[in-house]
């Protein structure tokens, strides 16, 4: 089984070098500041060896989004979670993480079509479900359900 | 000297768009079903009456399906071509990956409507006489994502239906009752059409 390393333990280390990113920490968790979040994840990524991105998600929350990086090192079989915040709901952007792990690609362009949060630096932001001229972004919690097609939504 | 590339994929993006938005506009209304075999009986042409029935027969037991598995229903659909249940009984094994040498749609899953221009284009190039089978909740009328914002709800919005075979997903069985069905309409279908 992966061993979860210590969110505060970590938000100590990552504190050292970056004093400003760190804005909370629990059991397995460290939540940053966007701005931060390349120069952290890099920082991370060296020294805990975290060379596999599991999966990166989008939450909504209403007042901001929060979006969850769930790293692991394949080698010293340890993980972290990183999260942070992003409190704009009309043009949400936040560092692309490709740079670093290429796994991002694809789930960046998947939370931007789904959720409408732009990643700055991706190579490729454009939807990947849904079609282009598509209007809004579906797993938000204010999208509304009009069937496209004329049927009327039976929810 | 520059290359120049063969397309630009925002282009792409943009022609793909288009092509959905529009078929969504177009697609308010279902298509009726096909249901001019049924009074055959009165209609049917003198003339060519054995003739019809003789190939009438043929054409039931050669219906080549095209491989149309969208979603989970595929699977029910590839387990009734397979050994156990073994539909090549019916003449109907050969799945076809090209609709020029399929007579049938075989349309197993969720149909989203990023994907219903391809099906409507490869309907579209199936050769007459065709048919189309829905298998499934979500094929027959979007299912339990019928309230969803990118599933069709329900297949005869882009092409018309024969037979509809209901279940989540239906088994082999019912499936090939479906295929029973379809050759009875296969069988009373006319040489000439009006």
């Amino acid at each position: 089984m992966t061993k979860q390393l210590s969110g505060p333990e970590v938000a100590q280390q990552i504190g050292e070098q970056f004093p400003d990113a760190i804005t909370g920490s629990d059991e397995t968790a460290v939540f940053v500041r966007s701005e931060a979040l390349l120069g952290v994840a890099r920082f991370i990524k060296e020294s805990l060896n975290l060379d596999y991105l599991n999966s990166i998600t989008a939450v909504d929350y209403i007042d901001h989004f929060e979006l969850v990086y769930h790293l692991t090192s394949l080698e010293n079989n340890h993980g972290i979670i990183l999260k942070t915040k992003c409190h704009d709901r009309e043009n949400p952007i936040v560092p692309s993480v490709v740079s670093l792990w290429q796994g991002a690609d694809f789930q960046e362009r998947e939370i931007y079509d789904l959720m409408g949060i732009s990643f700055e630096g991706h190579p490729n932001m454009k939807r990947i479900f849904l079609w282009d001229g598509f209007q809004g972004h579906p797993l938000r919690k204010d999208f509304h359900l009009d069937v496209p097609g004329g049927g009327k939504s039976s929810l | 000297m520059e290359i120049e590339k063969p397309y630009v994929s925002s282009e792409l993006d943009k022609t793909e768009g288009a092509e959905i938005e529009a078929l969504i506009a177009a697609s308010k209304e279902p298509y009726p079903d096909p249901v001019s075999w049924l009074d055959e009986e009165i209609q049917r042409n003198v003339l060519l009456a054995s003739t019809e029935h003789i190939i009438g027969w043929a054409k039931r037991f050669s219906v080549w399906p095209v491989a149309m598995g969208l979603a989970c229903c595929a699977f029910e659909m590839i387990g009734a071509a397979a050994s156990r249940f073994d539909f090549s009984r019916f003449g109907m094994e050969v799945f076809r990956a090209s609709p020029r040498q399929a007579d049938l749609m075989l349309v197993a899953g969720t149909l989203t409507w990023k994907m219903a221009p391809a099906l409507k284009r490869i309907y579209d190039q199936m050769a007459e006489p065709k048919w189309v089978l829905a298998m499934g909740a979500c094929t027959i009328s979007g299912g339990c994502f019928r309230g969803s914002y990118s599933v069709v709800p329900g297949l005869n919005l882009i092409v018309p239906v024969d037979v509809y075979v209901p279940g989540c997903p239906p088994r082999p069985e019912g499936l090939i009752y479906g295929f029973m069905e379809l050759h009875r309409k296969v069988a009373k279908d006319k040489l000439i059409k009006k």
